[in-house]
């Protein structure tokens, strides 16, 4: 064998080594993916329950009551084009209804309410998390995919093109203050 | 849950970050959580039982001045043998971009990790030239916790992605309970902070000293920190210096009980920090805080609401608004209160349960990630058999 041909096959099986390992990488920041958007649905779904729950407790006025059992509702059912859209909607309603702290001591004056009103803080606090978490993974395997490397030899396989999850997250003044107090 | 805490910075040598990681494992084990934290440490140094040792960092030249880094063959294997035996539901790495176990760690670990990005250092030329390298293991990491909004920001603009700002804790009764000292009270100003380190801003105090001494000369001033005091009063007129009062190192009893008894404590740091923690523990005390006007610090005094700020090195202002202070009463008294009732944001109760959030989060997430592979029975596939995925 001539010392070129040897050549050749180090320096290809470098080329391969490398992309083998950028493959490794993207599967790794799919997997992330997969793991930020289990635990964002987690959390969205936490909070709507919980929204829906303090709705139906009658602890609130029946106008609120009807607002946020609305919006808790249709971000239980959403299809997944407008999840996002019914998502922001549950925020806008729970600041709406939670725009006072009165409303929130009324809460946990209930029976039982100290506990849902934990939860709701937590869930409110939790959803802007999880989502930065998601939306952090997908820019971070955006930005691999957009290599010329992984488009030339499509590293990424079939794996859909991941998308960021937007939304308004905004949590109600009055219990945005609780958890920090 | 089982955690494992990864400190960058030598156990031994006291600074903000280990200090932080020494409470957050004291408030996770009080809640019942399994805590290994790894740390270099020499390896006679005492550890507390939930300390397990990396072995001695060696101080090389990085980054403009000499750094204490883990690196080698033999740090390596220490890490990884703390991840096997340690099996941890998180990891949380501190300070993951300094060349040390934090990146030692990321390479090596599988499954959920969460670090914390303490510093706002502008990007070194080294973080530039391994910026491939430090990518691929940054991506690792399911969770980026910013110590607040300056260094958040940093973070953004310099590896890209995003981060969620929980601040540093403090323990803020056990300085709101301190008693304070007769002999430190009476029109006393407070500096804590190394001396000879000219970015805790020491040299901007003594320059605004004169004129603070001309309109109310009773005012001593109390400085706790080591370094050459001889050096510090340099520039201060031979007649003012018993002005000035040299504490050395003091324990966190008396640096509570400092902070209780002072009627103003002074922060005129001129750069370098992405947090200040030594405000929070101030206003926890119930100290009046006057400090100069950096982002960090104007965050942490919710933009002057919470305690005052100047613009920075300037000795002039400075000089203006203690004494503007010191001959308030009233204002001092607004001040404890606004600072006393803005701190329970940075207590531990407030901040490990927003950590501990961060963990159920990611912890979360791949366990039903986890659930769903098993179900679908997929054992791993031909590209993980021929080791082509996860690394």
């Amino acid at each position: 064998m001539t010392p070129t041909l040897i050549w050749t096959l180090v320096v290809l099986a470098a080329i391969g080594l490398y992309l083998s390992w950028t493959a490794g990488r993207l599967d790794r920041l799919h997997a992330r993916i997969d793991a930020a958007r289990a635990a964002l649905d987690a959390q969205l779904l936490r909070r709507a329950s919980v929204a829906q729950e303090v709705a139906t407790s009658g602890v609130l006025d029946p106008a609120a009551s009807i607002v946020l059992y609305e919006a808790a509702h249709g971000a239980r059912q959403a299809e997944e084009e407008q999840r996002e859209v019914a998502e922001s909607e549950l925020s806008q309603a729970l600041r709406a209804v939670f725009a006072e702290a009165q409303q929130v001591d009324a809460v946990r004056d209930a029976p039982g309410g100290d506990e849902a009103a934990r939860e709701l803080t937590e869930a409110v606090r939790r959803v802007p998390m999880a989502r930065r978490f998601y939306n952090d993974a997908v820019g971070a395997a955006r930005r691999l995919r957009g290599h010329r490397k992984v488009r030339w030899f499509h590293l990424a396989g079939h794996a859909a093109f991941p998308m960021s999850f937007e939304m308004d997250d905004e949590p109600p003044s009055a219990l945005a203050e609780r958890a920090a107090a | 849950m089982r955690i494992g805490i990864v400190c960058p910075y030598s156990w031994d040598v006291p600074g903000g970050v280990q200090f932080h990681i020494r409470d957050l494992a004291a408030y996770f084990i009080r809640l019942g959580h399994e805590v290994s934290v790894l740390a270099p440490a020499d390896d006679d140094t005492p550890l507390p039982p939930y300390v397990v040792s990396a072995g001695r960092a060696v101080p090389v030249p990085y980054n403009g001045s000499v750094a204490r880094l883990n690196f080698g063959f033999l740090s390596a294997a220490r890490v990884r043998r703390w991840l096997h035996d340690g099996a941890f539901d998180v990891i949380h790495i501190h300070e993951p971009t300094s060349p040390s176990l934090g990146l030692l760690t990321c390479w090596a670990a599988q499954g959920p990790i969460v670090a914390t990005f303490h510093t706002s250092n502008p990007r070194s030329r080294a973080m530039i030239a391994a910026y491939a390298i430090l990518q691929a293991a940054l991506e690792k990491i399911s969770a980026r916790i910013a110590v607040s909004e300056y260094a958040r920001r940093t973070l953004v603009e310099h590896l890209g992605g995003d981060a969620v700002v929980i601040p540093n804790g403090v323990d803020v009764d056990f300085f709101a309970r301190a008693e304070p000292k007769p002999e430190w009270q009476g029109g006393t100003i407070g500096f804590i902070g190394r001396i000879d380190e000219p970015r805790k801003g020491l040299p901007v105090l003594m320059k605004a000293l004169p004129k603070i001494l001309a309109e109310r000369p009773g005012t001593r001033l109390l400085v706790a920190g080591r370094g050459d005091e001889e050096e510090a009063v340099e520039s201060l007129p031979a007649e003012l210096r018993p002005q000035v009062e040299f504490l050395g190192m003091v324990s966190d009893e008396d640096k509570a009980r400092l902070l209780r008894s002072v009627d103003l404590y002074v922060a005129p740091n001129t750069g370098g920090e992405s947090f200040g923690i030594i405000l929070v523990e101030a206003m926890s005390a119930g100290a009046p805080v006057l400090a100069s006007d950096l982002d960090a610090f104007a965050q942490v005094l919710d933009q002057g609401a919470a305690g005052e700020l100047f613009a920075n090195e300037d000795p002039d202002a400075l000089a203006e608004g203690a004494l503007r202070l010191l001959g308030d009463p009233g204002r001092r008294a607004e001040l404890r209160e606004r600072g006393s009732v803005h701190v329970r944001r940075f207590d531990w109760s407030t901040v490990g349960a927003d950590i501990l959030s961060v963990y159920e989060t990611v912890t979360a997430g791949a366990a039903a990630v986890a659930a769903a592979d098993d179900e679908r029975g997929a054992g791993p596939g031909l590209r993980a058999r021929l080791r082509l995925a996860r690394d």
